[in-house]
């Protein structure tokens, strides 16, 4: 049950190799619970409006901008409640919060990892992206250098970090249908998949990011719910909360400040590499940026996001000591001195503790329906690149009609609908704690130095960027799998081969250093082409002249 | 847009203000976000006994810290847009207004 969920897990694997994790509870088999009928009437109606919601996005849907983009009519602040939808996963609420209640303080710094990488985002990347794309991330990275080479290369970078980022959300939607509705792993691991192929297929990137806005609101009030109600408790006062946590907390004061989390400071300065600049190459966050109407919405998206986001990581925090103050001393929510379902049910048993019955069947209908959309917005960036990308421009050099681009893309989303069920499945009993940290590591490793690079450096050749990004995807990957999470806790070896959980301090800087060093050498005609064609680029970057409009409706 | 139109806006005055206020504002913005990150997470490293000093009752230093990275984010996050959204994007105007008699804007 440690592997449940993507991050939190990622976390728990990083401390349990600093020798400092007691696994606990969260290890071993899963007990399916008692059918939880509130939760499933909530979670049914939240499906019911959603399919309310794809039913008209699907008569707003039909050419290929309206399918990918929405036509790049959302505004900045719907945008940015939807990319702070895709960001706050089911693991980001279960098990931050779950780290909070176990780690105290440690969970905070966790969670900051993940919040720092919006400004960079928005200082370096949101507009230029926004000038410069149309659907995917990868039409700016092959703005100017070789198609065929880069739109490889980007949807390459593109599926193995949405694959990795699936299966993680599917065998966590399978873990949690068990623990909170009481109904088995496959189910859920079904209901997801069909769904999901519903919203995107139907009501493409307008469906997704209301189901997106929806889900975030959803989350943020209910989130905001609990911390208001744990601070009720405890008279209103943050300082009240925190010196019961430190009364009845086994750490006591311990929780107070940085633990076990920096053990490794190599390992935790990789890792916030990787969450630092992985936000920045994350393939369905960027992909968002083409949903508005121009650069000035692009940056009020970021704003919001961000906004939202921090807000939502400072409630997980007082959720977390919530927990550790209501739930830890109710032996109602107690085997023993573990916590019943296992640690990452920290904010379930709290929502219990706070709101009852019915907002406990709220809180997890809410947690359910965070996955459905979260693994929506990946499957629409998974499927652009395999028919924006691959299909349309690498395969078909172009010459496709929308018609036939559109039809790709929905049975790309179908196919990956469909594997994304088998690969539910096929994890279901597998560790797979490393998954989420691997996606982020691709990101920042593969798609986020050439993205950079294309945009900034007028000496970035075509020749360059493929060895830099082919460079860092290998290396992200092959030092993963050498590392603790997948060579000693999945393959059972004793010893690692490459000791570190979190790769992006050396796949990162290897791809920058492949891109530079080929570059450099690079005296082909086609880098002098790739260099004279920037200055065209750049303008567009900087004025938005030239750039896609949104389409009129 | 051709060569000689991308050079011709390369070397109007507005785009060349635009051009280096934004690069100067980002940059710096950005710097300044990763000196704080990264300042963050050595403090919790290599300053374990130094960041657990009560300041108020059982609240630690590393509190307001923590607190603060995640506000300090979001403000600059705020201060960029506002500035991008007022000073920037008027001289985008500006240039753009320059040319769109010349053709070279739709």
């Amino acid at each position: 049950m440690k592997r449940f969920l993507g991050f939190g897990t990622t976390l728990a694997a990083i401390l349990a190799t600093a020798g400092a994790y007691a696994a606990g509870a969260l290890e071993g088999p899963i007990e399916k619970q008692a059918v939880n009928y509130t939760a499933i009437s909530m979670f049914i109606a939240f499906v019911l409006l959603t399919l309310g919601i794809t039913y008209w996005a699907a008569s707003r849907t039909k050419t290929a901008s309206d399918f990918y983009t929405a036509g790049g009519g959302i505004t900045g602040f719907q945008n940015g409640v939807a990319i702070a939808g895709d960001y706050m996963s089911a693991a980001s609420f279960l098990g931050i919060s779950a780290l909070v209640y176990t780690n105290g303080y440690d969970g905070l710094i966790y969670s900051i990892g993940f919040l720092v990488g919006w400004p960079i985002i928005m200082f370096l990347m949101a507009e230029r992206l926004r000038n410069l794309g149309k659907f995917t991330f990868a039409d700016v990275v092959s703005y100017r250098l070789g198609v065929t080479p880069m739109r490889t290369l980007a949807a390459t970078g593109t599926l193995v970090t949405v694959a990795f980022y699936l299966i993680a959300q599917m065998v966590g939607a399978g873990q949690l249908i068990q623990l909170l509705f009481g109904l088995p792993y496959i189910y859920a691991v079904i209901i997801v998949g069909v769904l999901m192929i519903l919203y995107v297929t139907f009501g493409g990137m307008l469906a997704t990011t209301w189901v997106q806005i929806i889900k975030a609101i959803l989350l943020l009030s209910g989130a905001t719910f609990m911390a208001a109600m744990v601070l009720r408790a405890t008279g209103w006062s943050v300082f009240t909360l925190f010196s019961r946590a430190v009364e009845v907390h086994p750490k006591h004061q311990a929780i107070m400040s940085p633990g076990t989390f920096v053990g490794n400071p190599i390992n935790t300065i990789s890792l916030g590499l990787a969450l630092m600049f992985g936000t920045a190459g994350l393939p369905h966050i960027l992909m968002r940026f083409f949903t508005v109407g121009n650069a000035l919405e692009a940056r009020k998206s970021v704003f919001w996001a961000t906004t939202f986001i921090g807000y939502f990581y400072i409630l997980t925090f007082i959720i977390g000591f919530g927990a550790i103050v209501l739930v830890s001393t109710n032996p109602a929510y107690l085997d023993g001195t573990a916590l019943k379902g296992g640690l990452n049910m920290a904010a379930i048993h709290l929502a219990h503790a706070v709101g009852g019955d019915v907002f406990f069947g709220f809180i997890c209908a809410v947690a359910f329906a965070t996955i459905l959309a979260v693994v929506s917005g990946l499957t629409l960036s998974g499927a652009s690149a395999v028919s924006h990308d691959l299909y349309a421009s690498v395969f078909r050099r172009g010459r496709v009609d929308e018609k036939q681009e559109i039809r790709a893309s929905k049975i790309a989303t179908v196919a990956l609908g469909v594997l994304a069920i088998l690969l539910g499945i096929l994890f279901e009993k597998q560790n797979i704690a490393f998954m989420v940290g691997l996606a982020f590591a691709v990101a920042a490793s593969a798609n986020f130095p050439v993205l950079l690079l294309s945009m900034y450096w007028k000496g970035l050749t075509t020749r360059g960027a493929a060895t830099g990004g082919w460079l860092g995807l290998i290396a992200a990957v092959t030092l993963t799998v050498l590392s603790p999470a997948i060579w000693v806790r999945v393959l059972g070896n004793a010893a690692p081969i490459f000791p570190y959980d979190a790769p992006a301090l050396f796949s990162m800087p290897l791809a920058f250093l492949g891109c530079w060093l080929v570059s450099k050498m690079d005296n082909s005609a086609e880098a002098t082409r790739d260099a004279a064609s920037f200055d065209a680029q750049y303008v567009r970057s900087q004025t938005g002249i030239g750039a896609e409009s949104a389409s009129a409706h | 847009m051709d060569a000689n139109q991308v050079a011709r806006i390369r070397a109007n005055a507005s785009f060349r203000e635009l051009e280096r206020k934004r690069t100067a504002f980002s940059w710096t913005l950005c710097v300044l976000m990763l000196v704080i990150y990264y300042g963050f997470i050595f403090l919790v490293a290599f300053g374990k006994g130094y960041v657990a000093t009560p300041v108020f009752g059982v609240v630690t230093l590393a509190f307001p810290l923590g607190l603060g990275v995640i506000v300090i984010a979001i403000v600059l996050t705020g201060v960029y847009v506002l500035r991008a959204n007022g000073e920037f994007d008027a001289l985008t105007r500006k240039v753009v207004s320059d040319f769109e008699n010349q053709g070279v804007v739709r």
